[in-house]
């Protein structure tokens, strides 16, 4: 499979990138490359293998439903880009 | 011998004997890392004040005859990918130059509890996405053995600064190879230990279902000392094993009667240095001539690695990656020129009605997105996410990301067969010694081609360690890898102990240091 | 000819489930508390920080599963659904995906007065994920920014969704109305519209009965519904106005899914809107959480919570008809009402020995007080015991009117019948007392004597009304038995 200028275009949406048209023809040609690359997995049957998602095999890891305490709000807003004194701040979520 | 000399096991043999105070030594540390780490630049951060001050305590503590921990008062030095609460934890990356956790690491606490003193952080590659440490975007780490080539990667500072003896110990990660790969380079010893050994809790996730945090050191035994310290269940990490931790330290020098080492064929195929293929089979040799057994096996999905690991990691970079929104931590474009400039785009499309464009146009809200993670991530961070985003978008989901998954269970399959047959896996850690820093900086895949042996035990969640075995004609060192089934890293240890009492590789230092 | 068509409604439903700390980290779930004071570094999801599930909200939703009739798989998994959003801080909701905790379930609905027929509405899934938090448009500050409050991020959510089973907003009514009757008795929501509890999406179409044949009209999913009645009345309008359309413009459900537009409704002006579409429309990137690990549930551990599982409403509902010999429509009243009311109504009924009494006092005396005193049945003055000993007095010694007026004083004082008859100066009437009462009035009425002993009955009344103003607390029963048996001896 290969990935044209406007997938990758899509594709910079999706992952909340902005490239230049020197960067997306350059991420095009490199992600070619890799996927290129990649594509040697298709040479193998795979039908009857079940997928491994973890490197361990570990079920029903819980936690009891007991409240600790949180963090301090000027702690918890400290790294805020933007904030003020109870929330973080950004530009409007509704758009324009 | 030099205090900056000593191994962990000797430096604190010194220090509970109190023959030597933990002020003295970090002293001697701090001392000497400003001018080494001019030319080497392994240290983002140090924490000289704290670190002298933490120090002085456990001395007091020592002194008094109060309990001290297992590493009380050893130096460790720290990749800067583990959180610290209020403490700068940046992950080499411009979007967490100013980042200041709200609270600690598992593995740092652990090192606490243990009195280490933790004197610095370490440079990486960006989110610990490299092999080369020019991923970093505040400076690219040098080879101690030549300051022309890489460390290796990701956990390049922390090597670097234990070859260049400004730290005794220090801790990387390991992904595909992160902490093998640069020890190899470095000519250190550097352990990836089980997945699930190590809490990840406050480990910067890069990929979460391969990312574990292991020791580096001068030798085997310190590896073990660390890991020691370092290893456990946690309850704030779903992924962390409850396997009770083996006494490493007390059970690595006890050798191995009738090893069975396992050469893998596939690892000595195209692409293999000459010169590192010659000092891996030596190693062999030396193993056989303490006994061991020596049989070829084979692991034929080994050559899939690194097409599944360029699957898996990036796919769950792209979504670990996803929180770097510039909302609630981390950096932000300047919001008014962004908007300024977005005012103007609106215009220019309205101007000429281009109604697409007006339609396609980014709302404020993604354009700080886009905005600020393109400045703030590099190259390669974006590479990987770009490259995980298309992995799991929709139609590409089976192709990619899912077959990736079926061949990782291959890839694990192989192993389990082979070690019914054979205690360790040994071969080359890397492919080839380090290489000139720039050489391979337009060539992601040449770059990726170096995890070729290492990231196998990522994918099927085994441990590995690599131990210095030699030094190329140029004198750049040469790692060899031996590598166990889960939890049995008391084994690793053993082994790569055992090595290193018949060889001095791991005692050899970079002529700019001597 | 003229076309007729069926509304087609499905729907999903968000509900909170009850737990102390959240889905992922042991922040508290209280609600109302001031902004971003219920975070960690899980749940503002923070470089390094992981999630471990809470063992309740897992217990909780297995519960409901099987209160809803549904398969429990025994390998389950959670997956992450990536969408940038300020108040969704990983840029990931864990949810679950290909492999839910529960499906092919149903709830059975019907009417009391036959409004609809009685059905299945099939469930096709429900599954357990975290909610998001809360951005506030902060239109004060002029610039527009938006204010993130992340204190709901990562409370645990149960996803209920329907088959599209429902005909008419009224059946769509009575299923959020049973669906969260049932969540109520086997105690796993608040399920409290306003602080967010219970969110309702729905999606509805026409099949429309045409001369080429059956045609559907495009799906349209309806959001922003904050009471069950705007649940009905968007529908209901939604319907008309898809109607409409077709009539116009005969617009058809395209091939192949995700050809669904999205409209707010506008409580104000009754309407649903269009809502804008976001930038890259549901490219979710849907994959296995690494974080997480998945759960395994045996059929021994299903079996284990549907053995523990209380009496659901409808079962009860037929019990309430049979055991104590009430209307199907009574045990419907009872039983809608909650847990604590059936439970009420069982003790009083039992205890007095009469259903149908008891069902009746409740319907006209607790139920009616409960909505006035704006109270539960828990903080009713008046208990089962309480209402049960006055309703065992009404069987014996007290006459209806009188229990009522006992009835209004237990209330009033908070005290037993006993205690309020004594209050109100009620007691039993010593039988040589009424004997002379009824000599004294029977001898003041020569006629009315008359009257009885030519077997005119119904002329004891006015001695009973002269009686009881003498003395209230005279028996209108009592005074009836005693007047006649003097009248005979005469
Ligand atoms: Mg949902
Ligand atoms: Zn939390």
């Amino acid at each position: 499979m290969s990935l044209s200028r406007a997938d990758v275009e899509k594709v910079s949406l999706l992952a909340r990138l902005r490239l230049t048209p020197d960067e997306l023809d350059r991420m095009t040609v490199q992600l070619n490359g890799i996927v290129g690359y990649v594509d040697q997995l298709s040479e193998l049957n795979t039908d009857d293998v079940e997928p491994m998602a973890h490197a361990i095999e570990v079920h029903n890891v819980f936690a009891a439903d007991e409240v600790r305490p949180s963090l301090n709000r000027d702690l918890a807003l400290s790294n805020a880009p933007k904030r003020d004194e109870e929330c973080y701040r950004v530009p409007a979520v509704l758009g324009d | 011998m030099s205090l900056t000399d000593s191994t962990a096991t000797e430096l604190l043999r010194e220090l509970n004997a109190k023959r030597v105070s933990s002020e003295e030594v970090t002293r001697a540390y701090l001392d000497q890392i400003p001018s080494l780490d001019q030319s080497i630049q392994a240290f983002l951060r140090l924490r000289a004040d704290e670190a002298l001050q933490e120090a002085r305590d456990v001395d007091r503590r020592r002194t008094a005859g109060e309990p001290v921990g297992a590493l009380a008062g050893v130096p460790v030095a720290v990749k800067d990918i583990l959180c610290m609460q209020g403490e700068l934890t940046t992950c080499a990356s411009k979007m967490l130059e100013n980042y200041r956790p709200p609270y600690t690491a598992t593995v740092i606490e652990k090192l606490r509890q243990a009195d280490a003193i933790i004197i610095g952080k370490t440079n990486m590659d960006e989110f610990a996405m490299g092999g080369s440490n020019e991923n970093s975007a505040f400076m690219a780490t040098r080879n101690p053995w030549n300051t022309d080539c890489i460390p290796g990667g990701s956990s390049g500072g922390s090597a670097a600064a234990v070859a260049a003896r400004m730290a005794p110990l220090s801790v990387g990660t390991d992904t595909g190879g992160s902490i093998r790969q640069p020890a190899a380079l470095c000519g250190i010893t550097g352990m990836k230990p089980t997945y699930g050994r190590v809490s990840r809790y406050g480990l910067i996730a890069f990929a979460s279902s391969l990312d574990q945090v292991g020791p580096l050191a001068q030798t085997a035994e310190d590896a073990a000392l660390l890991l020691e310290v370092m290893a456990g269940h946690d309850g704030n990490d779903s992924t962390s094993a409850a396997a009770p931790v083996p006494r490493y330290s007390q059970t690595v020098t006890q050798p191995l009667s009738g090893l069975r080492l396992g050469l893998v064929k596939e690892h000595f195929g195209d692409g293999l240095d000459g010169e590192i293929e010659t000092a891996v089979r030596e190693a062999v040799r030396v193993y056989e001539s303490l006994g061991a057994t020596v049989q070829n096996v084979s692991l034929p999905h080994s050559k899939y690695g690194i097409a599944v690991y360029y699957v898996i990691a990036p796919s769950e970079a792209s979504s670990n990656l996803a929180r770097y929104d510039s909302a609630h931590y981390g950096y932000r474009t300047d919001v008014t020129e962004m908007l300024a400039e977005w005012e103007r785009e609106k215009k220019t499309l309205a101007a000429c009605g281009d109604q697409e464009g007006l339609r396609r146009l980014d709302s404020p809200l993604v354009r700080m997105y886009r905005q600020s993670r393109s400045e703030a991530f590099g190259p390669e961070v974006q590479r990987r996410i770009m490259l995980g985003t298309y992995a799991l978008s929709a139609g590409y989901y089976d192709a990619y990301y899912l077959k990736a998954l079926k061949v990782r269970r291959l890839i694990r399959q192989d192993y389990d067969r082979v070690f019914q047959e054979v205690d360790l896996i040994i071969g080359p850690t890397t492919p080839t010694p380090a290489f000139p820093i720039g050489e391979k900086a337009d060539d992601p895949l040449s770059m990726y081609l170096g995890d070729l042996y290492t990231v196998s035990a990522n994918l099927a969640g085994i441990g590995g360690i690599s131990v210095p075995c030699g030094l190329t004609s140029e004198g750049l060192p040469i790692g060899l890898q031996l590598q166990t089934p889960p939890l049995e890293e008391e084994r690793l240890f053993r082994a790569a102990h055992m090595f290193q009492q018949a060889t001095d590789w791991h005692t050899r230092k970079p002529s700019s240091i001597q | 000819m003229t076309e007729t068509f069926d509304i087609i409604i499905g729907l999903e439903v968000h509900v909170q489930l009850k737990t102390k700390s959240k889905l992922f980290c042991r922040c508290s779930t209280q609600f109302g508390q001031p902004p971003n004071t219920q975070t960690c570094p899980v749940c503002t999801g923070s470089p390094g920080a992981l999630p471990v599930m809470n063992r309740e909200a897992f217990a909780l939703s297995l519960r409901t599963a099987v209160a809803l009739n549904c398969e429990i798989p025994e390998f389950t998994k959670w997956d992450r659904k990536q969408y940038y959003y300020p108040d969704l801080p990983k840029g990931y909701q864990i949810s679950q995906f290909d492999l839910p905790m529960s499906q092919h379930g149903f709830l059975a609905i019907s009417h009391p007065r036959g409004e609809f027929p009685s059905k299945k509405v099939g469930i096709i899934r429900a599954h357990l994920e975290e909610d998001a938090g809360k951005s506030m448009h902060d239109e004060a500050a002029g610039k527009a920014d938006s204010r993130i409050d992340l204190n709901r991020t990562g409370t645990p959510l149960l996803e209920i969704v329907s088959e599209p089973d429902m005909r008419s907003a009224a059946e769509a009514r009575a299923y959020l109305d049973e669906l969260k009757l049932l969540l109520g008795y086997i105690d796993v929501s608040d399920c409290n519209m306003q602080e967010g509890s219970l969110r309702v999406d729905a999606n509805i179409n026409l099949h429309v009965d045409t001369a080429e044949g059956k045609k559907a009209t495009p799906i349209v999913e309806i959001k922003n519904m904050n009471s069950f009645r705007a649940v009905e009345r968007a529908l209901e309008f939604e319907a008309q106005r898809q109607w409409r359309i077709w009539q116009e413009k005969r617009i058809e459900l395209g091939p192949g899914e995700g050809e669904k537009t999205t409209r707010g409704w506008d409580d104000q002006n009754e309407v649903t809107r269009l809502q804008r579409e976001k930038e890259d429309s549901a490219d979710y990137r849907y994959f296995p959480d690494p974080d997480l690990m998945p759960v395994v549930v045996t059929p021994a551990d299903v079996e284990r919570v549907r053995g523990a599982l209380c009496e659901l409403p409808a079962a009860l509902r037929t019990r309430l008809a049979t055991q104590y010999k009430i209307d199907a429509y009574d045990a419907d009243v009872i039983v809608n009402q909650g847990r604590a009311v059936a439970n009420y109504y069982m003790d009083v009924a039992d205890k007095c020995g009469d259903g149908k009494l008891a069902s009746n006092w409740i319907q006209q005396g607790v139920l009616r007080n409960l909505k006035e005193m704006e109270i539960g049945i828990e903080d009713f003055p008046v208990t089962s015991d309480r209402l049960a000993e006055l309703l065992k007095l009404l069987q014996s010694e007290l006459d209806s009117t009188r229990a009522k007026d006992v009835f209004a004083e237990m209330l009033a004082k908070s005290c037993s019948a006993r205690e309020a008859m004594k209050s109100l100066g009620i007691e039993k009437v010593d039988a040589g007392e009424l004997e002379s009462l009824c000599q004294a009035l029977l001898a003041k009425n020569p006629q009315i004597v008359e009257d009885l002993k030519n077997g005119k009955l119904k002329a004891v009344g006015a001695i009973i009304g002269q009686a009881r103003q003498q003395n209230p607390n005279a028996n209108p029963n009592d005074v009836r038995a005693v007047c006649l048996k003097l009248v005979e001896q005469m």
